[in-house]
């Protein structure tokens, strides 16, 4: 049978604070265990949480671009429970009166526009890491992450597919990215995500939820999705019921599997967090905020296409990366044309990145470096083929193409006696293929300049090359006859 | 001349401008009173002298010479001293040194006091008689076999037996108050956030205050204008300007009126002689021209009620992070599991009073009883406040007995905690509705035990009950009473 999907998100997002949420720790990441830590984030007794305003400002930053209503007055609660990651055994988090809600972020999917509804953006502190030691015991903890400010980010069951699920969370990424409150990092958890997910036939009423954990990337999400509509939908095409309760994604086995019932679910206890005083949110400072607000990536997509006349497709792709928008539109601002510049973007310099394994957000390319590049080609002063090869050898070294053509004399050969000459020697080298082209196998001209451009070191201009040659060849076909 | 540890901060502070008081020869004075007291009385946890010594040694070379220059406090065995044991009288905290110093101790350092730690209290501040210290009971310096009261039992009892100069207790439900009320000694519960919490370690932090215990209303003054101001460490410490207490005192009160709750007198379970002597400084305080008005507050007999869901909910929550992972006491479990661990290290860890009070708050926050309970909780505090408001529309300040009875037996109330929890029926308004609260001596028992008179008044109006306090001790005699300290005995 047919069923529908009803999908929900919660993303859970470091921000890229200096300093943690309630203290003044470091919230670097990769230091020794434990180095980064005080009194207050070591939960020690007497001491008192005090609200990083930075964090605060990041987190109605990113409301405000989500389109949230803040709240007036936000409190904190406390949510407690017994975990050793955890020092004061309870989380400061925020329950009855978040930072934000009714928020919607719009996505496409298939060309065309859905609007996914956001509940609520809540702060709270992050807890600390445990490590496993199998041949011992005991275990040690890491409080180095206890009490980085997260924000909670949690979507309405609207999505309907994996798919939509995935490009909710791209653009969630994106915009976050944009607003530059966080790495976005799922490698290092800077970025995490929990799932619930429902089947009903179209129409029905909602069937019973089931929460997928520990989805450590954007793949993991939409396979473990993937895998539990199957799951689900089996059970149900047999008359089975679905138990309402928690899975964990197992990314070996590539499944989902029980970690808790709905009964064993815990009683948090929530009460309001008394060390902390509710925090008005002035409207002098929701509108200092929105002053900050950077153009997000659907606004920037808009004028992508309308400005200079990308596709849906190419605007996707160039704004998926604050990075990317931000070099496109520089690079055009300093005269670059902007569909070959698009193109090089998104073929030369996304297949560099794809095979280094880097995230866009860390490239130090110049906007300029692209114009001189481009201008390269277009002068004809380098091959396409050249072009490639210098792009990469200037990413490497942080440096301009225009220096590295400098440089290394990476001119084309535009001199036409330059060019003949080359001609002359590669007729006079392979006569066979001379007498193939004659014959008319087209081929035969394609081997030729080959042979030119190897001869040339790559500095002949393949086009060229291929005219210089045909026009020698052809004078030879009318000598002999 | 009397002993230098009998006097007051300001009478020291006055010997010490005519050079007729060393700091050394006055430190060395109180140690050997605490030397001589102590094993009777047990207001101190633990006394380190070589500690001291080198703290006053230290202090003397490198100052401050501010206004408690020399000045030995004596502070509770709950507020954090860098270094210094601190263990709420509980096994759990056993050889816990914070490596931080309350907020409060820290600005008492800073005019140049010589910081006295580890006075008794009952474990974590639950109760009303020092009786449920890990450490052993404190005993009331007026009769031996009487509780000092609590939970800052300690710290009264020593400035009582001039054990201490002055000192700082901890009041959440009138745990600064009550013991000084049955000690004979002025108590202050300030403002809540009129003195940062930082330091202090929560018992239930939006009803928890540091406060002074001292001689006199004079030495209250002192102390609270050095501990009071905000904090940017505690975000629940008002920022608020700390006017001059000390010169409060001269002002006249004469036309100021002062209300009795009618609800008060009533009340069940009032001694007659607490009554009586009440009565009596009513009639003082009219006698220094100050008018009497009658006033209500309707919902008093919900305060001990509300108090206990709101206090032992917080406290349920503060006391989850004794688990014996990172400091404290951790109970041998070997091979267990976490659970054990846990269970076993709070088991060990925690006396019978704390483990109670845990459970009650665990449960009036769980699922399906938060609203029945802690929410109830917290209308019942709006209520009580608002009662408070409009009694103090009408009046400066409000006088009331601060204990229904004078110091009760040891033992008598342990097996009863109901009993113990309605002998703080006066003190808990004030924590609830987050007012200031002072308690002093107005009168004896026939059996020669002290009486309290407790004043409360509006948010951050310490002054009137400082200056009504200090009119009232200058026309009567009963702060200058001593009690006698007989036998060492210390049967039950």
């Amino acid at each position: 049978m047919q069923y529908e999907s009803v999908i929900g998100l919660e993303v859970h997002l470091q921000l890229n604070t200096d300093s943690k949420l309630f203290c003044g720790c470091s919230t670097t990441f990769g230091a020794a265990p434990n180095h980064q830590t005080c009194p207050v984030c070591l939960g020690l007794p007497g001491v008192l949480p005090v609200l990083n305003h930075r964090a605060f400002e990041w987190g109605i930053k990113a409301a405000l671009a989500f389109d949230c209503r803040l709240a007036q007055v936000m409190k904190f609660d406390r949510k407690q429970y017994f975990y050793p990651d955890l020092p004061k055994n309870y989380q400061i988090s925020q329950y009855d009166q978040p930072l934000a809600q009714h928020g919607h972020l719009d996505i496409t999917i298939e060309g065309a526009s859905r609007r996914i509804r956001i509940t609520r953006i809540h702060m709270e502190e992050d807890a600390g890491k445990l490590l496993h030691d199998p041949q011992a015991p005991w275990s040690y903890v890491d409080f180095n992450r206890t009490g980085i400010p997260l924000l909670e980010i949690v979507s309405e069951p609207d999505l309907r597919s994996p798919d939509e699920a995935s490009a909710y969370l791209l653009e969630l990424k994106a915009v976050l990215e944009y607003l530059d409150v966080s790495t976005c990092d799922m490698e290092n958890g800077s970025l995490r995500c929990d799932t619930n997910i429902s089947l009903r036939k179209r129409g029905e009423a909602l069937g019973v939820k089931v929460e997928i954990k520990n989805l450590n990337s954007f793949k993991a999400v939409k396979a473990a999705l993937v895998y539990e509509i199957a799951r689900q939908a089996k059970r149900l095409d047999a008359g089975e019921r679905i138990a309402q309760e928690t899975r964990l994604w197992n990314a070996k086995a590539e499944q989902t599997e029980t970690m808790r019932s709905k009964e064993a679910a815990s009683d948090y206890r929530y009460f309001p967090e008394p060390d902390l005083v509710p925090f008005t949110i002035q409207p002098r400072l929701r509108e200092a905020v929105a002053a900050q607000l950077p153009p997000l990536p659907a606004q920037r997509r808009v004028r992508l296409m309308d400005a200079y006349g990308l596709s849906a497709y190419d605007a996707q792709v160039l704004t998926q990366h604050r990075r990317l928008a931000e070099l496109f539109e520089g690079a055009i601002a300093q005269g670059a044309k902007p569909k070959p510049l698009a193109n090089w973007i998104m073929g030369e310099l996304l297949a560099y990145l794809n095979a280094r394994g880097q995230e866009p957000s860390g490239v130090t390319l110049r906007p300029e470096w692209l114009v001189h590049l481009l201008e390269a080609i277009d002068a004809g002063t380098i091959s396409g083929k050249m072009a490639k090869e210098l792009f990469v050898e200037s990413l490497e070294r942080q440096v301009d193409p225009a220096q590295v053509i400098r440089e290394n004399n990476l001119r084309q050969i535009v001199d036409h006696g330059q060019l003949d000459r080359l001609a002359e020697e590669v007729i006079a080298g392979f006569q066979k293929s001379v007498e193939d082209y004659r014959k008319g196998k087209a081929n035969a001209l394609m081997f030729l300049v080959g042979k030119c451009m190897e001869r040339s070191n790559g500095k002949a201009n393949p086009t060229q090359m291929a005219d210089v040659l045909k026009r020698k060849l052809n004078q030879g076909k009318e000598a002999v006859t | 001349m009397d002993r230098l540890c009998t006097r007051t901060i300001h009478e020291l502070r006055s010997l010490m401008d005519q050079g007729a008081c060393e700091p050394r020869a006055l430190l060395q004075e109180l140690l050997e009173q605490v030397e001589r007291l102590n094993p009777t009385l047990h207001a101190y946890v633990t006394v380190d002298a070589g500690r001291l010594m080198r703290q006053l040694e230290q202090r003397l070379r490198q100052g401050p010479r501010g206004k408690l220059f020399g000045i030995p406090i004596t502070v509770k065995d709950n507020l954090c001293v860098q270094g210094e044991e601190t263990t709420c009288a509980s096994r759990i905290l056993r050889h816990f040194r914070p490596p931080y110093t309350a907020s409060a101790i820290e600005r008492l350092t800073q005019e140049g006091a010589i910081i006295v730690p580890r006075a008794n209290m009952d474990e974590f501040a639950f109760g009303s008689s020092t009786e449920s210290s890990a450490y052993g009971v404190t005993r009331n310096p007026w009769d031996l076999e009487r509780v000092p009261g609590g939970s800052s039992g300690g710290s009264a009892c020593a400035v009582a037996a001039d054990a201490a100069i002055a000192a700082l207790g901890t009041d959440t439900g009138g745990s600064i108050r009550q013991p000084a009320a049955f000690c004979g000694v002025v108590g202050l519960k300030p403002t809540y956030g009129r003195v940062s919490r930082y330091g202090l370690i929560a018992f239930a932090s939006s009803l928890d205050v540091i406060g002074p215990i001292t001689k006199d209303v004079r030495d209250c003054a002192l102390l609270l204008s050095v501990i009071a101001g905000h904090d940017p460490k505690d975000s629940t410490c008002a920022p608020v300007e700390v006017p001059d207490y000390v010169a409060a005192l001269q002002r006249p009160v004469k036309g100021l009126r002062f209300g009795v709750p009618k609800e008060y007198l009533i009340e069940e379970g009032i001694a007659p002689d607490v009554k009586a002597a009440l009565e009596a400084s009513c009639g003082a305080l009219e006698r220094l021209g100050m008018r009497r008005v009658s006033v209500s507050l309707p919902h008093t007999s919900y305060a001990v009620a509300a108090y206990y869901v709101v206090a032992t909910a917080e406290a349920s929550s503060n006391l989850a992070r004794y688990d014996g992972v990172q400091y404290g006491a951790r109970a041998a479990t070997d091979g267990g599991s976490l659970l054990d661990m846990y269970q076993r290290t709070r088991a060990d860890g925690f006396g019978t009073e704390a483990k109670r009070r845990i459970i009650l708050g665990t449960y009036v926050l769980s699922r399906g009883y938060y609203d029945a309970y802690y929410l109830k909780g917290l209308k019942v505090r709006t209520l009580i406040k608002r009662d408070f408001d409009e009694a103090l529309a009408s009046c400066d300040v409000l006088i009331c007995p601060t204990s229904p009875t004078a110091a009760f037996r040891i033992g008598e109330k342990l097996d009863n905690p109901l009993q113990m929890y309605l002998s703080d029926i006066f003190t808990i308004s004030a924590n609830l509705a987050g007012i200031p609260a002072l308690s002093m001596p107005c009168g004896f028992t026939a059996k020669g035990l002290p009486i309290g008179m407790q004043l409360l008044a509006g948010p951050f109006r310490e002054e009137v009950l400082l200056q009504v306090a200090s009119a009232y001790e200058q026309a009567t005699e009963w702060h200058r009473r001593k009690p006698e300290i007989r036998s060492c005995s210390t049967s039950r």
